[in-house]
């Protein structure tokens, strides 16, 4: 059902573009759709281009893993829109005429920023398609059940497919469709998510869609002896200990125990399977054969000599002794043993140390691991179709109140916000820890309680209570987002779409009421999916569908199917721009080849495939990263690189090209070098954070007000040669 | 063709100056809204958790809020442009 669903709407989509691709054989048809387009259907187009993945899938997420903290970008993302509408919209309109550099370049005609204003507009293109096609990988992978690479190559070449054959024209109407409809289906799960209420014992969703059983992850008592820690419930055997040591300060930053157990197996319908953590884990059918192996045959005798059982076994041919308890295989890195008679999956897994007054506790965690030319573990056993991590994100308590059978009916959206921001409402947010045991590279998922005072306001991402470098980082953050909207390629060539400045401006307020309208959606969404036991610890970005998956499984597909267009839309508009800047930009206007009609469509063409698939290349890569935490980074890259030469052009009288050009070079140069050497890209590097000279999450702090003073000065520098 | 332009820019705007004006007034004032957002944050963060109506916190109240404004504002600024405008048409 979902995937049928998911199909008709990628299809649909296809062939509107085919459709509209007879209406764009002029480049004003490719490149601005005729400008032509209404206001309102731009408007809503906007949305449809404004409202990408990040908006969508990595805003729900961080809500729903870092709480306010994901509102912010929501609060910064509209904000930017009071900047394109009373500052921009209506002057950009009027100079420009396809592209952000024409807009630039009206009064100067030069060559210098013909080539700035190209190269700026391709690099903020490519910063800002990396989160969508990281978004499209994660959208796939749940859905078709493909490999994150096949989730990011399908949107590439689907998007390719869609700007070669239509360009302007079929991006804006499958903007708008999908603008439109993303905001009527946002606002249904949201009903659905107030009218279900709040529960603290939420059933969970396993990777097949099936609703499985709510599971409290236990918390263990233990004692420590000699380094070895020993769980009072002695089910569990201490097998060892990991003390994970912050590299910098040199002091034990978390501590995990590994814990063996056996869990029974029971053999039905041919496969071997036990019951773990809320699902029940089946081994392979190749495991059936070799696991009856090393139950008792009933011709079999147990010879007891000495106190110690033994039975007799036939190996290469030969009778002999063997003993009958503790035998074992290995089924796929999972030991089977036989004890008492009986088959058992030995499970070996870690838990969090943590020292609750005075006294050890050990809380169970989430874990993968990876071993090379090995199966790779989750949470002990093999991974499997079902054996994945399990959905998490639950509250402790509601106001207070902790009994299982406490809970909210039918909420409204103000009592929902409420409850959720009280103090004495605790959240049940995961974490995630990196270290080795052995050669195996484990990552651990583990519970940590919060306050809903806590999450109800900023501080889980940018602590801003905790150092002035953590509240530089946000002040640098929510100036990136004020400021990048109005700089961003693909946003501006939409005033070129409509007949004149005033249908600009309408369009930017129909942007802007559907945009804030979606934007106050996301808290829901996102706390929604923080406390419905929805969430993938592995990936915040999916928690938007998966919520939508708790609901029911055809608006999961409605949701998947519109965010993967919603994917589609705004790569599509980013590669038109893109395509735009090479094509008109950089061929036609600065190196002056003279090109007909139908040849600069076709360079515009070939350009959205080479762009396309650099983002193919690049959304392989960034894959691990929160795409709204990415997005942000192009928001930077372009306040830096293009708000300060369209805003002085504007409003400045004695600014230069060359001033212009300058600030392009010094906000493109220095926040795309600041965001490369900043902790994020070391972490992608894999090397140490610590280590990256630049300590900053978000560079518009530095490069916005430097690629301003970089047009001043040049600018006043180069006033004395005009005046000559 | 390719440079020529495709939207209907040659009608003289006699509206502009004012327009202009009227948004870099609008563009101050949110701009002065959002900055004391971030000031709340990074002077006094705690304050954001303080309950200012119906349960609800100073960040969810000032975030909405935020929101809500600026489609109000959105909404003033068209309406003052496009009487403005209907005025300078009317003279005409």
């Amino acid at each position: 059902m979902a995937v049928f669903i998911f199909v008709i709407f990628v299809v649909f989509v296809i062939s509107l573009s085919f459709y509209l691709g007879n209406k764009a054989k002029s480049a004003s048809g490719y490149f601005a759709a005729g400008g032509q387009i209404h206001w309102i259907v731009n408007g809503i187009a906007f949305a449809g281009d404004y409202l990408s993945a990040a908006s969508f899938l990595g805003i729900c997420g961080m809500i729903a893993t870092l709480g306010y903290d994901g509102f912010l970008y929501s609060i910064g993302y509209l904000a930017g829109w009071i900047v394109a509408l009373f500052v921009v919209a209506e002057p950009l309109k009027k100079l420009g005429k396809f592209t952000f550099a024409d807009a630039l370049d009206a009064k100067f005609n030069s060559s210098g920023i013909q080539l700035a204003a190209a190269i700026s507009t391709l690099v903020v293109s490519i910063f800002y398609l990396i989160p969508q096609m990281v978004g499209a990988g994660t959208l796939v992978t749940p859905l078709l059940h493909l490999d994150h690479h096949w989730g990011v190559i399908l949107v590439g070449v689907i998007v390719i497919t869609i700007v070669a054959t239509a360009g302007m024209a079929s991006t804006t109407y499958v903007q708008f469709i999908k603008g439109a409809m993303l905001i009527i289906f946002s606002t249904i799960l949201v009903i659905s998510v107030l009218y279900k209420g709040i529960n603290l014992v939420p059933p969970a969703i396993d990777q097949a869609g099936n609703i499985t059983e709510f599971y409290k992850y236990k918390i263990l008592d233990a004692q420590e002896t000699n380094n070895i820690i020993i769980p009072v419930d002695n089910s569990y055997t201490f097998i060892s200990q990991k003390k994970i040591i912050d590299t910098k300060t040199k002091k034990i930053q978390s501590e995990f125990v590994k814990l063996s157990k056996n869990y029974p197996l029971i053999l039905k319908d041919n496969h071997f399977q036990f019951n773990y953590m809320g699902i029940n884990v089946s081994l392979p059918e190749d495991a059936t054969e070799k696991l009856k192996n090393l139950s008792l045959e009933q011709s079999e005798q147990i010879i007891n000599i000495n106190n110690t059982k033994y039975i007799h076994k036939t190996i290469n041919g030969e009778k002999v002794l063997v003993l009958y308890e503790g035998r074992s295989e290995i089924i796929d890195g999972l030991r089977c043993v036989m004890q008492d008679g009986k088959l058992f999956a030995k499970i070996e897994n870690w838990w969090k140390k943590e020292n609750i007054d005075g006294k050890i506790k050990l809380i169970e965690a989430q874990t993968v691991s990876v071993r090379p030319n090995e199966a790779v573990m989750i949470n002990g056993a093999p991974a499997s179709f079902i054996n994945q991590l399990r959905t998490v994100g639950t509250l402790e308590a509601i106001s207070g109140n902790t009994s299982p059978d406490y809970k909210i009916d039918k909420t409204n959206p103000i009592i929902f916000l409420a409850i959720l921001s009280d103090d004495k409402t605790i959240f049940n947010q995961w974490k995630s820890t990196k270290f080795n045991d052995g050669n195996a590279q484990i990552t651990a998922y583990y519970p940590k309680q919060i306050k809903g005072s806590a999450v109800m306001r900023p501080g889980q991402f940018f602590k801003i209570e905790s150092s002035w470098k953590e509240k530089i980082d946000f002040i640098s953050l929510m100036l990136a987002l004020f400021l990048g909207t109005a700089s961003l390629p693909h946003i501006l060539i939409r005033y070129y779409t409509v007949p004149n400045p005033s249908a600009a401006r309408k369009s930017t307020i129909v942007a802007i009421a559907a945009i804030g309208f979606f934007y106050i959606l996301t808290l829901y969404m996102g706390l929604g999916a923080a406390i419905n036991n929805v969430l993938n610890p592995a990936d915040s970005n999916m928690s938007a569908p998966l919520l939508a998956k708790s609901i029911g499984m055809t608006i999961f597909a409605i949701i998947s199917a519109l965010a993967f267009a919603t994917v589609l839309g705004t790569v599509s508009g980013l590669i038109i721009a893109a395509s735009g800047a090479v094509a008109h930009d950089l061929l036609d206007r600065f190196s002056n080849l003279k090109m007909s009609e139908k040849q600069k469509v076709n360079v515009g063409k070939l350009a959205a495939f080479t762009v396309g698939f650099i983002a193919i290349i690049l959304g392989i890569i960034f894959k691990s990263v929160n795409v709204s935490f990415l997005v942000g980074l192009a928001f930077a890259v372009a306040a830096s690189a293009n708000l300060p030469s369209i805003v002085m052009l504007l409003f400045w009288k004695k600014t230069t090209a060359a001033g212009i050009i300058a600030s392009i070079i010094v906000g493109v140069t220095l926040s795309v070098g600041l965001i490369l050497f900043s902790p994020v890209m070391y972490a992608l590097y894999g090397l140490p954070i610590e280590n990256a000279p630049i300590q900053l999450k978000s560079p518009a702090i530095i490069s916005v007000p430097l690629s301003f003073l970089a047009l001043i000065i040049v600018s006043l520098l180069t006033q004395k040669k005009i005046e000559k | 063709m390719f440079h020529k332009n495709i939207t209907d820019n040659t009608e003289p705007d006699y509206a502009e100056n004012y327009k202009i004006k009227l948004g870099v007034i609008m563009f101050f004032i949110y701009s002065l809204i959002y900055a004391g957002f971030i000031a709340i944050n990074v002077l006094a963060p705690l304050l954001m958790a303080k309950k200012i109506i119906f349960g609800l916190n100073l960040a969810v109240v000032y975030g909405f809020g935020l929101i809500i404004f600026a489609v109000i504002s959105a909404l003033i600024y068209n309406h003052f442009c496009s009487k403005k405008e209907e005025t300078f048409k009317q003279k005409k």
